[in-house]
């Protein structure tokens, strides 16, 4: 771990994003940007069709209740619907992200195989420890960091809309910010992100290998041998051995293989029914939103499914290094 | 000075087929070697062991290092290109240069530049939007600026035109090459690279078939030009070849003293060509 590990890990990096510079930064950039203009559409359609019947239409379903809360002078819940407005900008950039990652992923290993580039890399005093770990941090760090800052920048000028829009109804912006929380939605996201690459590390690391050992087409390999080994365990109940049901399979294999990398999905299927259910309670700003706070999305942290996911990335990430430096295409 | 390259018993099967077949040789310091084959002899095999990039048995000695176990000591040392099309498309010339100049340890960034300077690459612009040429350009002048030991070219030129591939020859021996440098270099363009070697090397079938200097080549390897009436005295010495031309005969004699082939008629050093078809007589037969 001397200097010239971290100064050839930091140009690997950054050759990562200068490839990858569309899916990296653009398409979560075009992403937000087509959020807002839809969100802007969707507010001046209401607005006008609002004036011209005399009556208070919101924009985005949340922008009514907003108003009616405000009549009832339940600010917690103003504040929850401005977060939610923040959030909103969020959640279409966790999809986005989540493709951009599994099919950088996949090609991360094997595009230059297939342009036969590698030969130039491989030329190059760099060892292939190095180049797996860049492409590990590109995907897991770079990509969703990069992906947080628009979408906090997307939030902040969504709420900004939001709370524009209403104080054309006679309400004060400045009170109205004052009941959002911009800086908990700001460390909620940015503090998802290292048990993000911890959650996601099978799912990259088993796109990776398959990246790195495919001949062709990594993608139908990657899919293809989960499913089938999930549809023969299925077939011949062979989960039955272990006292489980072939669901397991399904959500403990298949689905941390191929899903993990989308973010989100550790909460979603990380934590079992009864922990949600404990989670959520039934506090209303608790439901949505507590999801989202991280004390809960680390409880992550104290599950096995976590750790022996990790355990098995770093094997398959182990597995992706070594075709890395033998796989022969001769 | 101990040899760059050492090789002993290097063998390398590909299913059925020995890519390379208890191959031994070994290269000296500041030699210009030509590793000249049909196709699917083995050369490009027998590169890709000394890169450490394909796994072989035998003993190899690459500048001291084992390339199956040091292959990220021995590239700082070791500069290759291969073929024309492997620089990746997406990058830009600015790009490319600044990554190798941060992670190389030997790179000399004027060199670089300087070498850049004299062609018409534009630091913005991008290997898809350039020529073949200009890709070799600018992958020349990336490992030009490489202070390396050991430098080899897997079909450097190859659908380059000729002003491209006398340029880079050119650049090559003027700019590079060095007594303490040693270059390795397979080619069908074996005309091109004749008169830069000074070793040549023969494979076939994954065996090495000649090795020699070219001073040696010149004083084992004689073509004597016969006429008709003396081509029947000609042929009892075993010419190892014998084509026509204008009613006259040419001979390729292997070994065979220069007095006794200058009394057959004019005698010449061969073409490595001529000495390659030869040599390589019935291979895809």
């Amino acid at each position: 771990m001397n200097a010239t590990f971290w100064n050839n890990l930091y140009w690997l990096v950054k050759r990562e994003f200068w490839e990858h510079r569309g899916g990296f930064f653009w398409a979560p950039v075009i992403t937000g940007g087509i959020f807002l203009l839809l969100n802007l559409m969707g507010i001046i359609t209401a607005e006008v069709l609002g004036a011209s019947h005399g009556i208070h239409i919101g924009a985005n379903g949340g922008l009514r209740h907003v108003i009616e809360q405000m009549d009832a002078g339940d600010m917690s819940r103003v504040g929850f619907a401005l977060d939610i407005a923040m959030y909103s900008a969020m959640g279409l950039l966790i999809v986005v992200l989540g493709f951009v990652v599994f099919f950088y992923c996949l090609g991360a290993l094997y595009d230059d195989r297939r342009d036969r580039s590698i030969l130039f890399w491989k030329s190059l005093p760099i060892s292939d420890a190095s180049t797996v770990l860049s492409k590990v941090i590109s995907a897991t760090v770079l990509a969703p960091v990069i992906a947080v800052i628009v979408g906090v920048i997307a939030g902040v000028l969504q709420l900004l809309m939001v709370v524009v829009t209403l104080s054309f109804h006679g309400l004060n912006v400045w009170q109205l910010l004052g009941y959002a929380h911009p800086f908990r939605v700001l460390t909620n996201l940015v503090g998802y992100i290292p048990l993000y690459v911890l959650w996601a590390l099978p799912a990259v690391g088993w796109l990776m290998l398959c990246s790195a050992w495919a001949r062709s087409k990594p993608f139908l390999w990657a899919v293809a041998l989960p499913v089938a080994t999930g549809l023969l365990v299925t077939w011949f109940g062979i989960m039955g051995l272990f006292n489980q049901s072939p669901l397991w399979f399904w959500h403990n294999i298949v689905q941390r293989a191929l899903f993990s990398v989308f973010p989100g999905t550790g909460s979603m299927f990380g934590l079992n029914a009864e922990g949600l259910a404990r989670h959520s309670g039934n506090n209303f700003d608790d439901m949505g939103l507590g999801l989202m706070n991280l004390s809960n999305t680390y409880q992550l942290l104290g599950s096995p499914a976590l750790w022996i996911g990790v355990l098995a990335g770093i094997a398959l990430l182990a597995g992706a290094t070594w075709f890395r430096r033998w796989r022969d295409e001769a | 000075m101990s040899a760059v390259i050492t090789a002993t018993g290097l063998s390398k099967h590909y299913k059925q087929t020995a890519a390379l077949d208890n191959v031994s040789f070994s290269i000296e310091p500041g030699r210009i070697v030509g590793l000249i084959g049909p196709n699917g002899a083995g050369k490009t095999t027998a590169l890709k062991a000394i890169l450490g990039l394909t796994d072989f048995t035998g003993k190899l000695d690459v500048l001291g290092y084992d390339p199956r176990q040091q292959r990220d000591k021995l590239m700082g040392e070791v500069c290759f290109i291969a073929d024309v099309a492997v620089l990746p498309r997406w990058i830009r010339v600015r790009e490319a240069v600044d990554f190798v100049a941060h992670v190389h340890p030997r790179f000399d960034r004027a060199k670089c530049d300087a070498f850049l300077a004299r062609t018409k690459l534009q630091p913005n612009q991008r290997v898809r939007q350039m020529s073949k040429g200009m890709i070799v350009q600018l992958h020349l002048a990336l490992v030009m600026a490489i202070d390396a030991r050991l430098l080899i070219l897997d079909e450097p030129t190859l659908g380059l035109d000729i002003l491209y591939r006398k340029q880079f020859y050119q650049n090559l021996l003027e700019d590079y090459f060095d007594e303490n440098k040693t270059i390795i270099v397979t080619t069908h363009q074996v005309e091109e690279v004749e008169h830069i070697l000074t070793d040549l090397m023969f494979i076939r079938d994954g065996r090495i078939v000649l090795d020699a200097d070219m001073e040696a080549v010149g004083e084992r390897f004689i073509e004597v030009l016969v006429n008709a009436d003396q081509a029947t005295a000609a042929r009892q010495l075993k010419p190892i070849d014998e084509h026509q031309v204008f009613g006259k005969s040419i001979f390729l004699f292997d070994g065979v003293p220069k007095e006794q082939l200058q009394a057959l008629g004019e005698t010449r050093r061969p073409s490595i060509s001529d000495l390659f078809v030869a040599t390589m007589k019935g291979t895809y037969a």
